[in-house]
This record gives C-alpha cells, structure tokens and sequence, in this order.
C-alpha cells in the first residue's frame, strides 16, 4: 500500500462530510464523552477523551471548512496539521479505540464520534501512520485472504475434522442453497466448535446452506485500520462469490467487526447493494427459533450472563435476539448493569487486537469488564463474536480470573441444548 | 449619542451579522452533503431523527452518576438562560417590538430573580468545572471562555439593568448583547443550532440500524 503524508491529509480532508462538520461544529467540549470511554475511565488520562482522538481531524476541518478558520490560519492563529501530529495522534486513533461507539450515545449534543474516528483512519492509514500489526493483518488478508493468515487448505483440514464428528459432510461450493456461511480466522482456528454447532443447527433446522471456497473469511481488516480500496476489495470478495452461487442469504458469523463490514458499510464500499441479504446468524437463529424450526430442549441452571460484542448490538442492531434465544436455554441468565446498547467493550475491538504494541494498555481497560464481572458474581459468561471471546479469555486469565469464570459461544450453547431430530 | 447608536444601527448590525453568520455556518455546514447509505435499513431514519432530537435532551442512565456534576450545572444554566431571554418581561417588550411584533406573558418578577440565580450558579460552575477538571481543560480553547465570559456579562449587566431600571445600564446591557450577537455565529456558541442538525443525523443513521440513539 503506498502510503504518504500528503495524500493522507488530502483523503482526511476528503473524509470531511456534512456530518462531520456538523460535529464539530457542535461540540461544546464538555467531555461527557470521556466518561463512557474505557480508555477514559480506568487510565484517567484526559488524552483519551473521545473526541480529543479527533484533534487533527478537527483542526483540518477548522482551517478549510469553516470561514473564521481559514482567516484563523492566515493570520497564523491556528497551527497546520504536521506529521509530528499524526505520530503523536496514532496511538490515540488506533491502540485507544477499539471502535465501540459507547461515547457516541452519550454526547449531549448527538456527535456520532466513532463514524469520525473511523474516517480519520481513513487519512492516517494513507499516511503511513498506523500500526504495523494493522498493516500486516490487512496485507495478509488481501493476499492470503485471512488477517490470520488462514487458507482453504486450513479449513478444508478443519473441516476433515467437523465431518467426522457431525457424521456428515460440510456442504462445499454448492450453487442455488439459500444460506453461504462466512467464518472469522479466528473461528476456524480457535474455535472450530462454532462450525460443528452450525452443521448440526442447519441439519436440525432444515436449512439449505454451503460454504464458499472462494470467500469464507467475514472479518475486514480494510475497515479496521481505514483503508476503503481495501475493504472494498475484501467485500467485493464475498460479494461475488455469492452472487456466483445464487444464494439468497449470506451468514454474518460470530464475530462483531465482520458483521459491521458485511451488513453496513459493504453496499456503501462497493458501491451498490447486493443481489443477496445478509443476516446475522443470531438473527438467523432467532427467526428459526420462532418459526418453530429450531427446537431446543432442558435449560441450563448456571447462573450466567452475556457480553454484547459492540459492532453486533450497539452499532449493529442485533439486541434483542441473542436475549431470546439465551432465555430459551439458560434459566438463570442475568444482564449486566450496563448492557446492550451500552454494553462495555471488551477492549479488543476495532483492530486493537491485531495491534501487539497496544496489549498493556488492552489489558489495563479490561478492567471495567472484570468489575462488571465481579458485580455479578456469575462463573459463565456468553458471547456471540470469537474476537471478544479470545480477548475476554485473555484478560481473565491475566487477572487469574480464568479457574472461575468461563466463556462460551452462544451457537454453541444452542447446539448442546438442540432436540434430537426424530429422523 | 452613543446611546441612540446602541440603540438603533448598532443593533441592526449585530442583529444581520448574527442572521446571515449563522445561515453561514448553516450552508458550510450542510455544503459538503452526505453520501447516501446503500445498506438496506431496518427502519427509516427520519422517526430516528426526531426521537435522538428529543432522546438526548436527557442523560443515558449510566452517566447520570459521573457526570452529576456537569448535568445538573447544564440543566441549570440553559434552563435558566432560556426562561430570561424568553420570558424576562423587557424582552418580552423589545422582541414585540422589534422582532415578533407580537408578545406573550412575561415571568413574574420573583420567577425572574430565580431565573437569574439559576442561571448564574448553572454558568459558574460550569466555568469552574471547566477550568478545574483535567478532561474539559484539555479540550477547552479560547473560544469556550470568551463565551461564556461574554454570556456571564450579558446576564449581569441584565440583572442591574433590570434592578435599577438605569437607562445607562439597560445600554450597557443591550451594547454587551450585540457583541454576543456578532460573536455568536464565529463559534461554538453556534451548538444553539447545529445540536439539532448533529442529533438528527445521528439519530436517523442509528435507527437505520435498528438501534436507538
Ligand atoms: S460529549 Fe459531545 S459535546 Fe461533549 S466533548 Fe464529547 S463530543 Fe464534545
Ligand atoms: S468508540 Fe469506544 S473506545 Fe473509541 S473513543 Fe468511543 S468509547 Fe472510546
């Protein structure tokens, strides 16, 4: 990816929309922000506030997009935007947000500060002003396909595996079924229980599905770290491989990020919308739960509660859902005190756990979800996106949380408690 | 002299620059457009718009606790501030006057000394938060004081005009109230407005998505 300092201030100025203006325009820096921010709340550090991470954006918007600014900056009353400024802003736009969007539900005056933090990578990515981890994940993915670095030989392997335990084989590369299922890396190589619990859904359920060879992977590291041309590029990916198989859905997996890219920002990056929907597999799941085709048996009776994964409930709109279908298997499910659509993040989202430099300070915020935690008193915790799973499991064990607390898929959990098929 | 300039072409200056400023910051504002949102919604957005405009006049529940402080200060202020400039019952007169060319009933005179006393305490202690909390100092630039200086000089010079019924202060007052005027629209004053625009565009994209913001 070619990357230059003078490009990524021309494609951060480009990043400046009516939306983006009205924001600024609109902040009485009150700093409400800062309080629902994890970076805020458990370093203390102003610097994390929100939209302090927007500094360089809104000097830019300042200085040629509003009138008193371009007089501000010839009078030599407003500083120009330097490239010290994106060294210096780097660590703030990237290893301190993970993208979670909490900060943009409660400015008083309606700032959406994460569609801004999202654009301001845009530019700094262009400049070369992002971390190598990021880098490297997107380089993988647009050459080997996975951030992770998985091929089709891995999945194949792993699906050798699925098989012999569901006893059936995975449908693979089949035209004209209504479902293509897509998979995180990371699910496929941490937790390949999801596609087995998948397997055995659709067999009971009745659901005509198949993977694609051409595009499994879901997550998009374009989008993470700011770089359009390539998550266009990774959507127009899966875009095309389901249009050639003629599916009518496509399966957003377990994973937060991917869901955004897919369902939300894909139509937007490729410029049209698709010849096929994309449905979240909760959501999935949810609607086959209440046509009655996925019947689920006995309730659990350990006390648990459930992590909402950002990109999925807050700013995905899945909210109710994984709700219901939890209820349905799990007699002593609690809510966290903030939950849903003010859920706290688990730390590792928005490219963060991709990003090796940002780990410390990863591990330090995880401290809000280990208070939360231990409000509850709970001993399982239920999520529905691999990468919040993998950074929960993380942090636990780093606080030695990890004897008493354990995580669990939320597909997962429905495929244990799945009626038995009468066939 | 001076007074018959205060009170006549130098309210119409100010009172222009303040229109035609903010129809200004308006159309820089809406100039750059926004794309359209290809991405098949949920719900539409414009219900979405409508709820965040009202929805974000009150605090998400978990902030209600850390941000006491400023919330209340906030309320107290604004809610003050809107009951004087509306309701003080020389306004009243002056916006008949010269504005409306209609009136409504003004606040009694105790109403309008705790208007005034809650809207005082509101703005000192949001200055003073701002001054002292790490988080709003960072954030803070000239802008912020010289507005809410200038806000706090308006109401004073209000008060005592209103106290002593001096013409010389009711001129000081209105003088003081044109520079806000010509003030208003070169900063971020101008939220007064653009709240509306920011909330909505918010709202509408969230509701798209099927969340409420
Ligand atoms: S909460 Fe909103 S208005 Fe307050 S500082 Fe943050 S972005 Fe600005
Ligand atoms: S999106 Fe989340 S992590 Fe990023 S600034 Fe907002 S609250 Fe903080």
């Amino acid at each position: 990816m070619n990357e230059d300092f003078d490009q990524g201030l021309e494609v951060l100025n480009g990043q400046i929309d009516a939306r983006v203006s009205s924001y600024f325009s609109s902040c009485v820096h009150c700093g409400l922000c800062a309080e629902a921010c994890l970076f805020y709340t458990e370093t203390g550090d102003p610097k994390y506030t929100p939209i302090y991470k927007l500094e360089p954006m809104r000097r830019l918007w300042f200085q040629r997009h509003t009138l008193r600014g371009k007089v501000a900056k010839r009078l030599g009353l407003s500083k120009e935007v330097t490239r010290q400024d994106f060294a210096d802003w780097e660590e703030l736009v990237y290893d301190s947000c993970t993208m979670c969007g909490r900060c943009s539900m409660v400015c008083p005056v309606g700032n959406d500060i994460v569609y801004m933090i999202r654009r301001e990578r845009e530019g700094f990515s262009k400049a070369g002003y992002a971390p190598e981890g990021m880098k490297a994940a997107t380089h993988r993915a647009l050459t080997i396909g996975s951030p992770m670095g998985v091929t089709l030989k891995t999945l194949r392997a792993v699906l050798v595996h699925v098989e012999k335990s569901v006893g059936r084989p995975v449908p693979i590369d089949l035209k004209g079924v209504d479902y293509m299922a897509l998979f995180s890396s990371m699910e496929i190589v941490n937790f390949p229980e999801y596609i087995e619990s998948l397997s055995r859904i659709f067999d009971a359920a009745g659901v005509s599905w198949t993977i694609s060879s051409e595009a499994f992977e879901a997550t998009n590291s374009g989008i993470q770290i700011g770089n359009r041309e390539a998550a266009a590029e990774l959507v127009g990916r899966v875009v095309n491989a389901a249009e050639k198989l003629g599916v009518k859905y496509v399966i957003s997996p377990e994973c937060g990020h991917a869901y955004m890219a897919i369902r939300w920002e894909g139509p937007n990056l490729i410029g049209r919308q698709y010849g096929f929907e994309v449905v979240h597999i909760l959501e999935l799941l949810d609607q086959l739960r209440s046509s009655g085709r996925l019947k689920l048996k006995d309730k659990t009776d350990t006390p648990l509660t459930l992590h909402d994964p950002c990109q999925i409930v807050r700013r995905g709109g899945v909210i109710d859902q994984p709700r219901n279908l939890l209820n349905e298997v799990a007699s002593r499910f609690v809510e966290m005190k903030d939950h849903g659509d003010m859920n706290w993040c688990c730390g590792g989202g928005g490219g963060v756990s991709a990003n090796d430099r940002a780990e410390p300070l990863r591990l330090k915020v995880f401290q809000r979800k280990k208070r939360q935690i231990e409000e509850l008193g709970v001993d399982t915790m239920v999520t529905m996106c691999a990468n919040c799973r993998i950074i929960l499991e993380e942090g636990l064990e780093h606080y030695e949380m990890d004897t008493e607390v354990k995580m669990k898929s939320l597909t997962d959990m429905l495929a244990e408690h799945l009626e038995p098929s009468p066939g | 002299m001076i007074g018959d300039l205060i009170d006549g072409p130098l309210w119409y200056f100010s009172a222009a620059v303040f229109l035609l400023g903010v129809l200004w910051r308006v159309f820089e504002i809406l100039r750059a457009g926004v794309a359209r949102d290809l991405a098949p919604p949920r719900a539409g957005g414009s219900a979405g718009a409508v709820r965040a405009l009202f929805s974000r006049f009150l605090p998400r529940r978990s902030l209600v606790k850390t941000g006491k402080l400023q919330l209340i200060a906030g309320y107290m202020f604004h809610l003050g501030l809107f009951a004087l400039l509306f309701f003080a019952a020389p306004h009243v007169d002056f916006l008949e006057e010269r504005v409306t060319g209609f009136g409504w009933t003004p606040l009694p005179h105790w109403a309008f000394i705790v208007a005034s006393e809650v809207a005082f305490a509101g703005l000192l202690l949001l200055l003073l938060y701002r001054l002292m909390h790490p988080v709003t100092r960072l954030l803070s630039s000239a802008d912020e004081y010289i507005g809410s200086v200038l806000v706090f000089v308006v109401m004073l010079t209000g008060c005592l005009a209103l106290a002593r019924s001096f013409e010389v202060l009711r001129l000081v007052h209105l003088f003081s109230a044109e520079l806000l005027l010509v003030y208003f629209p070169f900063s971020n004053l101008m939220h007064a407005f653009t709240f509306v625009i920011s909330r909505s565009y918010t709202g509408a994209n969230m509701a798209r998505k099927g969340v409420n913001a």
